[in-house]
């Protein structure tokens, strides 16, 4: 699990994976959060038979594939990457029935991203269990262009879109799966302070 | 003043539903329109049962988008404490009364994919408003609805035949039953599950979900619980610097407005909170029978629901 200080209400809180009855373990995980899908299924292994696991290696390049796959669980897929992953979420929660229970681990990004597919659903989110491992790189919004920048690591950072120095806020948006970035230099332009990196 | 702003109302119509059962209509005295309100929906009836002030729950069942009027369907019960005895014997057309605004503790969750609703006899009343709310809106639903004969089952002829295909019926003295763990093992995923009837059946409900994996977020509940009688017992209020003696067919709440106390309400039977009041200093027992508090509070005996729940022993402070 990783510690975050303590922030503004709207900033994600995360917990630690619990298994709950049900007859569907979907389990949906990036890079270091393998580590929280081991620990989960090692400590419960009636629950492999059931398990059914999505996975892609993290930002930073740290791929736990060989670890999912000696959970034995009855479904392993692994996607290269978030955007190819998604698309195989959203086909196997089509076919999904209430009493599947659905624990999402690894990077904001990937947590964020899913979450976004389940609520799609009405599925309510509160009852979606999320544990964060791994990097905490942020997938940030521009709120000017609306254009989202992946990966970002100092802040502030230039939007990837419209290029604009964004100031990287903790307020987080569930619908976006995005945290808010606001221009730094507005009322005095060119007076930017020197990114921090803040995220790793 | 407690309560909120009270709606003047005039009763249109009664209509015996069957047996047990009749359906009181309301309209504005002001002749316009009645405030919006949403499937799911309750309203506070106060009656002025000969020097007896009462005031009950009932869920609006009639169809959200008419607001000319409101409909409520209550069912008789001899033995209760004389709500629903002094509306089925003593509300006629014509008659002035004041109801609350309405109040939604059971509203429908509209990201939901699809709704379940299971209803026990006049549990059915919330889901016909949720029902028509649904169906003009073209939302998946499916109600299992369970009665004790096809006498009592009200408005089942109307709801089968509106909504063929989707409304299921079910009745005890043909042993017809709910299958409910093939009902909740087949629902995809995104539903939600409603279930409005009596005590009994919403545990039963309750528990089978849980058991089956269904998230408390996606598991929505509503039964009104009728203070009920009890001992008579006496309590001090403290901010108020009152004691007072609550009788055997009274409520703390209706004990401490007779007493001129103000104090918070909404939904009178032990469901939304409002009238949680801090316990100063107990020498006895709580009789917690609300379903607001949780274990714990109950426990800690620092709480209590003055609208359901009661006391027995020697003395009791509360905060109000």
């Amino acid at each position: 699990m990783t510690a975050f200080p303590p922030a503004i209400k709207s900033r994600p809180v995360y917990g630690q994976l619990a298994p709950r009855p049900g007859k569907l373990h979907l389990v949906v995980a990036d890079g270091e959060g393998a580590e929280a899908v081991a620990n989960l299924l090692t400590q419960n292994p009636a629950m492999r038979s059931a398990a059914h696991i999505l996975y892609t290696p993290g930002p930073t390049g740290t791929d736990l594939w060989s670890q999912i796959q000696a959970l034995d669980a009855a479904q392993s897929f692994r996607a290269p990457t978030i955007p190819t992953l998604l698309p195989r979420l959203q086909r196997v929660l089509e076919g999904a029935q209430m009493g599947t229970q659905i624990y999402l681990t690894g990077t904001e990004g990937l947590i964020g991203q899913a979450e976004r597919e389940v609520m799609a659903l009405g599925f309510p989110y509160r009852d979606i269990q999320k544990e964060h491992r791994g990097s905490t790189l942020r997938r940030v919004q521009c709120v000017h262009c609306k254009g989202i920048t992946e990966n970002v690591a100092t802040d502030p950072f230039a939007c990837s879109h419209c290029g604009l120095h964004l100031f990287v806020r903790d307020h987080y948006s569930r619908r976006l799966a995005a945290f808010q970035g606001v221009n730094i230099d507005a009322e005095e332009p060119g007076n930017i302070p020197p990114p921090v990196v803040r995220f790793a | 003043m407690s309560g909120g702003v009270k709606l003047a109302v005039r009763v249109s119509h009664v209509t015996a539903v069957n047996a047990l059962i009749k359906r009181f209509r309301f309209t504005a005295r002001s002749g316009g329109p009645l405030p919006a309100f949403s499937g799911g929906a309750h309203v506070v009836v106060e009656m002025d049962d000969h020097g007896t002030r009462r005031l009950n729950p009932y869920s609006l069942m009639s169809d959200p988008a008419d607001t000319s009027a409101y409909e409520i369907s209550v069912r008789r019960d001899d033995t209760g404490r004389g709500g629903s005895l002094y509306l089925h014997n003593h509300v006629t057309p014509g008659m002035d009364m004041i109801i609350s605004n309405p109040i939604n503790l059971f509203a429908l969750d509209v990201r939901a994919r699809k709704v379940v609703m299971i209803a026990g006899g006049i549990g059915i009343t919330p889901f016909m408003a949720q029902i028509a709310q649904l169906a003009r809106q073209n939302r998946p639903f499916e109600l299992h609805y369970a009665a004790r004969s096809a006498a009592l089952g009200a408005y089942m002829d109307r709801l089968t035949a509106a909504h063929p295909g989707r409304v299921h019926c079910y009745l005890d003295d043909q042993n017809q039953k709910i299958d409910l763990t093939r009902l909740l093992a087949t629902q995809p995923i995104g539903t939600h599950l409603y279930v409005c009837g009596p005590k009994p059946m919403i545990d039963w409900a309750l528990q089978t979900a849980a058991q089956m994996g269904w998230p408390k977020g996606a598991v929505h509940h509503e039964e009104f619980l009728a203070p009920g009688t009890g001992l008579p017992f006496q309590v001090h209020l403290a901010a108020t610097d009152k004691t007072i003696t609550v009788g055997t067919a009274q409520s703390l709440l209706e004990a401490m407005e007779a007493a001129g106390v103000d104090a918070p309400y909404m939904c009178r039977g032990g469901a939304c909170g409002q009238c949680e009041t801090t316990v100063l200093s107990c020498d006895g027992q709580i009789l917690h029978r609300d379903h607001w508090l949780t274990a714990e509070d109950s426990a800690s005996g620092q709480k209590i629901m003055p609208c359901v729940s009661r006391f027995e022993g020697k003395s009791l402070v509360i905060d109000r």
